[in-house]
């Protein structure tokens, strides 16, 4: 399987081609990678079918993406997200 | 009638059974509660399970015309300002004012005139220019003609307000609550007067009945014997992704007050858009009669958002997290039906209010409370007949 590189928070990271962001956070030991709007506690997957909106990052400077459902592509910069991400 | 004898079957009893527990329901037991009377109030389904728990909470003196439904809506606009000292933060009750935007000097010239004749009948207006509309929302698009602001338009969060509401007359003692409780019949005494209703469960004993059954109070009306022509008016809102405060007012486009005055089957779009406390932004509205299918419609979904983009263009970088939609009780000449119902005494409506149902709900609640205690009524409830429409029936 091909190896993809991309960085979360700028540090660079390696994933395998056609993992979700969330399974390339999984795969690295990320479990958590936003948090919420009014109390600031801390999010990761729950749902991981796209349902729930809980698995909520930054990528390419696009906010609110379901890490769940989208695919890691190489050079890839992933940002973990705080509140709503457009603040 | 359906006429069931009352019999050995399980009984209470209350003073007036309310059926139906969205936000209508929830305001007629609350008067009522409020006026000494012990209230059931019955429903098939949840509190707000209906068309309350489908809308967008609006409280608008700004969209009707003048005439008996905007004298509704300024008495039901002034109890929910009153309803904001006791609940108001749980119910997210705002008075944030509306903003109604026109594109076109001609439909701008339009929307003063309306403003003009809403202002004799008590409404506040106040003509906006382009610049004083971007004043009041600094996101909106530069190129509208202008607008006119209704510092009296307000929000809630309609499924919370039917809750509090009903839970606070529960916590009193005023109120019963039976939910997952369907009405299958309406009691007759020996005298063939009206005594209460059959649930799947129980007998509910009470001299008086309120339909608020909303987009299904004709089935309601028709258990009784009587004809209540109130049909399902679809409509889909569009949710975005929470936001930081973008959308300060309710902002909607001069094209709605026609829209929700047409009389037209097929789809009507116009754009109404307002943040939320939460974040999300509520994008709607959309108007077709196609009974109850639920079926989302693509078509829609790209016409609500466009023609939000056109009024407010960041939104074009927004995503949209889902879609809800609901039925609203359209009654043919666009007046709701409340008070009692002379063809069956003991039996009176509250319901066919279609988009308006929340804003109109403290006034009808009122007014129902008024009628059924024989006192006089803040306004008068002639328009309103539920029986106006027996000889286009026959």
């Amino acid at each position: 399987m091909s190896e993809i590189t991309f960085t979360l928070d700028g540090t660079p990271q390696r994933a395998s081609a056609g993992m979700t962001i969330a399974a390339a956070l999984f795969s690295i030991g990320v479990r958590s990678w936003r948090t919420t709007r009014v109390n600031g506690s801390p999010r990761g997957l729950f749902c991981g079918m796209g349902a729930c909106y809980d698995c909520l990052i930054t990528v390419n400077g696009q906010p609110n993406i379901r890490a769940c459902l989208v695919a890691v592509n190489d050079g890839d910069v992933v940002l973990r997200q705080k509140g709503t991400g457009h603040e | 009638m359906t006429v069931i004898k009352a019999s050995e079957f399980p009984m209470k009893t209350a003073d007036v059974i309310v059926i139906g527990a969205g936000i209508v329901g929830a305001c007629c037991a609350h008067y009522l509660s409020q006026a000494g009377l012990r209230v059931a109030i019955i429903d098939r389904g949840n509190v707000a399970s209906g068309t309350t728990g489908a809308g967008e909470g609006n409280i608008l003196v700004s969209d009707k015309e003048p005439g008996p439904e905007l004298q509704l809506a300024l008495l039901a606009r002034k109890l929910w300002f009153e309803l904001i000292g006791e609940f108001g933060v749980l119910a997210e009750i705002e008075p944030k004012g509306g903003v109604v935007v026109a594109s076109t000097q001609q439909s701008l010239q339009h929307l003063f005139t309306l403003a003009e004749t809403q202002s004799d009948s008590g409404v506040i207006t106040q003509r906006l220019t382009a610049n004083e509309l971007q004043d009041l929302e600094p996101h909106i698009a530069p190129d509208l003609a202008g607008g006119v602001y209704y510092p009296q338009d307000m929000q809630t969060q309609p499924m919370l307000a039917a809750a509090h509401l009903i839970a606070r007359g529960v916590a009193s003692g005023m109120i019963e609550r039976l939910t997952a409780t369907e009405v299958v019949g309406f009691l007759q005494g020996a005298d063939g007067a009206l005594i209460g209703v059959r649930t799947r469960h129980e007998d509910v004993h009470a001299p008086w009945v309120v339909n608020a059954a909303g987009t299904w109070s004709g089935d309601i009306a028709a258990l009784a014997g009587v004809h209540l022509p109130i049909h399902p008016r679809r409509g889909f809102i569009l949710v975005t992704e929470p936001l930081p405060p973008m959308v300060n007012h309710k902002v909607y486009s001069a094209e709605y007050v026609a829209n929700v005055a047409s009389d037209n089957e097929g789809l009507e779009t116009s754009a109404v858009i307002e943040g939320t406390r939460g974040g999300t932004v509520l994008i709607g509205s959309s108007r077709e009669r196609v009974g109850f299918d639920r079926t989302l419609d693509w078509r829609i979904v790209q016409r609500l958002a466009t023609q939000a983009i056109q009024i407010f263009p960041f939104l074009r970088h927004v995503q949209l997290l889902r879609t809800y939609g609901g039925f609203r009780p359209y009654c043919p000449d666009h007046v709701p039906v409340i008070g009692p119902d002379p063809r069956v005494p003991g039996l009176v409506h509250a319901s066919g209010h279609e988009g308006a149902g929340v804003g109109l709900a403290t006034a009808t609640g009122q007014l129902i409370a008024q009628a059924v205690t024989g006192s006089p009524t803040d306004v008068p409830l002639a328009p309103f007949r539920p029986e106006r429409f027996e000889v286009e029936h026959v």
